[in-house]
């Protein structure tokens, strides 16, 4: 074992491997990078040079695209607020508000360094592990995956602070709108509205662009500024900054790495619940957990060296069972049966060479690709210092590009502007936009494995070692802040703690009640009965699981309102009409480009904003508009895209050289 | 989760179609760049002929899929036959589990020849069907190639040491079997496990059949089906073992339309045996031809290159004289064997009479199905 270890060293560090890899890496941050691509649209890049290609080369090249993904996406999640994939939605929490303050540079590289040593701690363990892994793998079944999505789900508690149930109806909405679609036990369509686009569902990344991103540039519009709010900090500090609360944080990274490796491994939940279930252990953990969601830098160490570490544990299962892990690892087991290698127990037998080129140039690829990163790390936290009058009409058309990418469909938009209504919504009231995310993106693992333990197992599968252990943890996720708290209450007879937020503000978050909250509960509870009236004629396998979403929504409405009406509500003005008017302009601007075409649509919207709105001089408008185009069609010819065509588009697209 | 891309909106304009063309080069030229040298470069000179110089692939998966894996492989292939060797550009359209992206083809396809279709069972079966969805229609084309797949039924040990004792045990004792739905690829399966007498409670919702073996391994279901390939590397192990004893194949589709064994498990009677075999049961008997039909159509043809029917005649002939050609190529055969599994291809006029014959369920057979998912499994089809 040890001589193949050491061969696949060998010829990891070869010079065409590290070539061929280094094409793969420079993909990978490419497709990583720009939101809304990932590994699909990379692989669908790499592909066409697989064929032929000597194995142990293309494998390079293939790791390199899969090891860099997770790494790359961060820039997006970090600068603006967009979750580029599904690796990145926690870091969105306190990365985007890190970068708000003027702290991106050290943001983003607290992030690299930590996806670093998260993606080696992943291949080291791996090394060991992928010969060991068989009877863990098995040892996961329904049950205890189902009981891992509670994991996920408790973390709604974590992270709705002092309201909790706002947080648990966040949730049960999240929950309905992701089982919208095929009921997994008998197949029947659930909520669909007989719309074709509703048949699969809403794309998870149309869902974290809509909730996260929208919002946000609404907000930056309306403040006019630049992201980044301190106007004197020096980015170039951030460097050493962020190299520092690394190596503060380093058993955090460790154990961050630990777990997401591990949770990799298990096939069939991988990316989803990781960085939730990681990002909740750092605020469980944290002396002082105040800060989170505010900008606090373990918010992003955390999920960033859990995602990594995950992509490694992810090849478990794949390489092992054929059984893909993630959305990449499903992309790279089609590039390994292109190559004629099917996985199987031989990847640990005949094949372990190849199974240790896989891990080790999944470990060189995180180093490189992060080292990347890491230097492109300062010059573009810059951008965070660029007005956002001139920045704002560049990331709409980048998330409107993203969200269509999803499933090609104008639906996407539509889709992403209604989302993008509610996020604005929930982040005027303060709703957790988090739980709303994690109620979605849990739902259908939730409802599968509860339903398939319960048939596998009855009701045994409640008794299970596993699941028991799992379960004992969600209680001590549950007791340990209240125990904590009760220490922290004898205390705090001797001591005043400084960092406690004032009475005042502590009221206002909790009791604060306003207009748009009493919309957000009266749209709830609509949508809570239309959902049940929807589902009433399913079989009653199809309709358990949206009946349940729909009254943890109805019961959490009623609580909110019952709390409010017991301990006395202060009303709050909850000014939302401008915003609402922006989110209203968004779907003008997607009706437009229906009609008149992406990419001219886009082309005259930059134009116009840099002239009328940010009062830009025409030459830089000209240029500011010729760049966007430049990068959609570019994208388009490279990447193989497609955009909505229209009117415009058809008679202008035609003339355009180079075409 | 994140990643997952779904339905391609495609315009197929003729601006569109022309500017695919240079899609082809263009990308082709960004990506290869740096990689000049090191790669063979095919050269692009071709002969002037009614074949077009750039054929477009609808695939309405995913990149990475089964599918899409299988048609990257014979893309490279198919041209190698035909004048001109043409460039071929897959367009991923996935979503609604290949119907979106076959609805699109159908709507917009043209009949110049260089537009084509690929599909798999899960496009073949929403239409027999008639789900209400799909907007297509199989006799708008005319297949150029067929590619079958087999597979293999197999038991956990604890049922019995030999297959004789296990499929005792199977008519007697209630098994679990992991399934993604009833009306995918499993359907036949599970119509074979019923027409057996089998006491099977299936629990859907796996993701892929990979799953469904994960959930054998582990010891929650005591019978399992995976195709050939999937078998050969995943189960054969577990057989090896004395953990899983394989009990039939579904067997192969001769040229007469006919079931016979399976060329890669010559040993292992087909499920058409084993059901002949019983005392009153006859190939007329209404729910095998039902189970014959799904297994054409999903197996014995299960992935399929699709052209619109009025396209050139002459220029049809051509692509299906290069399908023959490819499908005695030994090279061909070889490097299939190892990359999309061990079986040869359907070509031409036999495989459009057996698609058109498999595709075509009757009033009453359509009823059967309906009846059946109802009776066996509690799904409520929703057909047109």
């Amino acid at each position: 074992m040890i001589d193949t270890l050491l061969s696949s060293i060998g010829h990891v560090f070869t010079l065409p491997h590290l070539l061929f890899m280094m094409i793969g890496i420079f993909v990978g941050l490419l497709v990583g990078i720009i939101p809304g691509l990932g590994g699909i649209a990379g692989m669908a890049l790499l592909l066409p040079f697989l064929y032929g290609l000597d194995p142990g080369y293309a494998l390079g090249m293939l790791m390199g695209m899969v090891a860099v993904i997770p790494t790359g996406d961060t820039f997006a999640s970090v600068l603006m607020g967009i979750p580029g994939s599904s690796a990145s939605q926690a870091t969105v929490l306190d990365g985007f508000p890190l970068a708000k303050k003027g702290q991106a540079a050290r943001a983003l590289t607290s992030a690299f360094l930590s996806s670093l040593c998260g993606g080696v701690i992943g291949a080291i363990i791996l090394t060991g592990f992928i010969l060991v892994a068989r009877p863990l793998v098995l040892a996961f079944s329904s049950a205890e995956l189902f009981v891992l999505t509670l994991l996920g789900l408790t973390m709604v508690a974590v992270l709705s602070g002092k309201n909790l149930f706002k947080g648990t109806a966040a949730c049960g909405l999240g929950l309905l709108v992701g089982a919208i679609g095929a009921a997994p036990a008998t197949g029947e369509y659930r909520m669909n509205l007989d719309i074709d686009y509703l048949y699969d569902g809403i794309p998870l990344i149309v869902l974290g662009l809509g909730i996260f991103a929208v919002p946000e540039i609404v907000e930056l519009l309306m403040g006019r500024g630049s992201i980044a709010k301190d106007g004197n900090t020096d980015l170039g500090k951030g460097w050493s900054a962020g190299i520092k609360d690394v190596v503060k944080n380093k058993w955090l990274v460790v154990r961050c790495a630990g777990i997401g490796s591990l949770i990799g491994t298990i096939p069939g939940l991988a990316g989803s619940v990781v960085d939730w279930i990681t990002y909740g252990f750092a605020v469980k953990t944290a002396k002082d957990p105040s800060q989170f969601g505010k900008g606090d830098i373990r918010g992003v160490i955390a999920p960033e060296s859990a995602n990594n570490a995950c992509a490694c544990g992810a090849m478990v299962p794949t390489l092992l069972f054929g059984v893909p892990g993630s959305g990449t690892a499903a992309v790279f087991l089609g590039g390994l049966l292109l190559l004629g290698l099917e996985p199987g127990v031989s990847m640990i037998t005949t094949h372990l060479d190849m199974t240790y080129t896989i891990i080790w140039s999944l470990a060189l690829a995180n180093i490189l690709g992060a080292g990347l990163c890491l230097l492109l790390a300062r010059p573009v936290a810059q951008l965070t210092r660029v007005p956002f009058a001139i920045l704002a009409p560049a990331i709409t058309i980048l998330i409107m590009f993203a969200a269509y990418q999803a499933s090609r469909s104008l639906g996407d938009w539509v889709a992403l502007a209604m989302i993008g209504m509610l996020g604005v919504l929930f982040k005027t009231a303060g709703w957790s936009r988090p739980a709303f995310l994690i109620g979605f993106v849990l739902a259908p693992g939730a409802e599968n494995y509860f339903y398939q333990s319960l048939q596998f197992h009855g009701a045994e599968a409640f008794l299970r070692p596993g699941v028991l252990i799992i379960l004992g943890l969600i209680l001590l996720a549950f007791f340990l802040p209240v125990i904590r708290k009760a220490i922290m209450r004898r205390r705090q007879t001797h001591e005043v703690v400084d960092s406690a937020p004032s009475p005042e503000e502590d009221l206002l978050e909790s009791r604060g009640f306003g207009g748009v909250d009493l919309l957000l509960l009266l749209m709830m509870a609509a949508v809570g009965i239309w959902a049940l009236f929807d589902i009433s004629g399913l079989m009653p396998l199809g309709k358990a699981f949206p009946t349940l979403a729909a009254f943890i929504t109805l019961l959490s409405v009623i609580a909110v309102v019952f709390n409010g009406w017991r301990r006395g509500m202060i009303r709050v003005k909850q000014p939302a009409t401008k915003s609402i008017a922006v989110v209203l302009g968004f779907f003008v601007l997607i009706g437009i480009s229906a009609v008149l075409g992406f990419v001219c649509t886009a082309v005259i919207f930059c134009l116009g904003f840099q002239r009328i709105v940010a009062r830009k001089s025409l030459g830089f408008s000209a240029l500011f508009s010729l760049g966007v185009a430049v990068f959609l069609l570019g994208m388009q010819h490279t990447m193989n895209l497609h955009y909505p065509t229209g009117l415009l588009d058809d008679v202008v697209l035609p003339m355009v050289p180079f075409l | 989760m994140f990643s997952t891309v779904s339905t391609r909106e495609h315009h197929a304009t003729p601006s569109r179609r022309h500017s695919l063309k240079h899609h082809a080069r263009t990308t082709a030229m960004a990506v290869m760049l740096p990689m000049i040298g090191l790669l063979p470069l095919s050269s692009a000179a071709h002969a002037a002929s009614d074949v077009p110089d750039t054929l477009t692939w609808t695939v309405p998966f995913g990149v990475g899929g089964g599918t899409d894996v299988w048609a990257r492989f014979m893309s490279n292939w198919v041209t190698k036959d035909l004048p001109g060797h043409p460039a071929v550009v897959i367009d991923n359209v996935p979503g609604g589990g290949s119907i979106s992206g076959v609805n699109l083809f159908s709507k917009r396809a043209g009949n110049g020849g260089d537009e084509m279709l690929v599909t798999s069972a899960s496009t073949q079966y929403p239409a027999m069907l008639r789900d209400r969805r799909v907007r297509y229609d199989y006799a708008d084309w005319e297949p150029i190639f067929a590619a079958p797949t087999g597979g293999v039924v197999y038991a956990s040990s604890s049922l019995g040491k030999d297959s004789a004792s296990a499929l005792k045990a199977l008519s007697s004792q209630e098994v679990k079997f992991a399934g993604q739905n009833p009306t995918g690829l499993e359907m036949p399966v599970l119509m074979a496990f019923d027409l057996l007498g089998f006491k099977v409670d299936p629990v859907f919702g796996m993701k892929s059949r990979g799953e469904g073996r994960l959930a054998f391994e582990r010891g929650e279901v005591a019978l399992d089906f995976q195709t050939t390939s999937a078998f050969k590397s995943n189960v054969t192990p577990l057989v090896d073992a004395g953990q899983a004893i394989p009990l039939f194949s579904l067997g192969m589709m001769n040229d007469e339309g006919h079931i016979e064994r399976d060329a890669s498990f010559p040993a292992l009677p087909t499920f058409s045996e084993l059901y002949l075999a019983q005392e009153g049961h006859s190939r007329d008997d209404e729910a095998y031809q039902i189970f014959h039909k799904f297994f054409a159509s999903g197996y014995a043809m299960q992935k399929m290159l699709l052209v619109p029917k009025d396209i050139d005649p002459e220029l049809l002939e051509q692509y299906r004289q290069a399908a023959r050609d490819l499908a005695k190529d030994p090279e061909f055969l070889k490097e299939a064997a190892v990359k999309v599994g061990p079986y040869g291809l359907m070509v031409g006029k036999a495989a459009a009479a057996q698609l058109h014959s498999a595709m075509q369920l009757t009033e009453a057979q359509h009823a059967w199905v309906k009846n059946w998912l109802m009776e066996r499994h509690n799904i409520r089809l929703q057909s047109r």
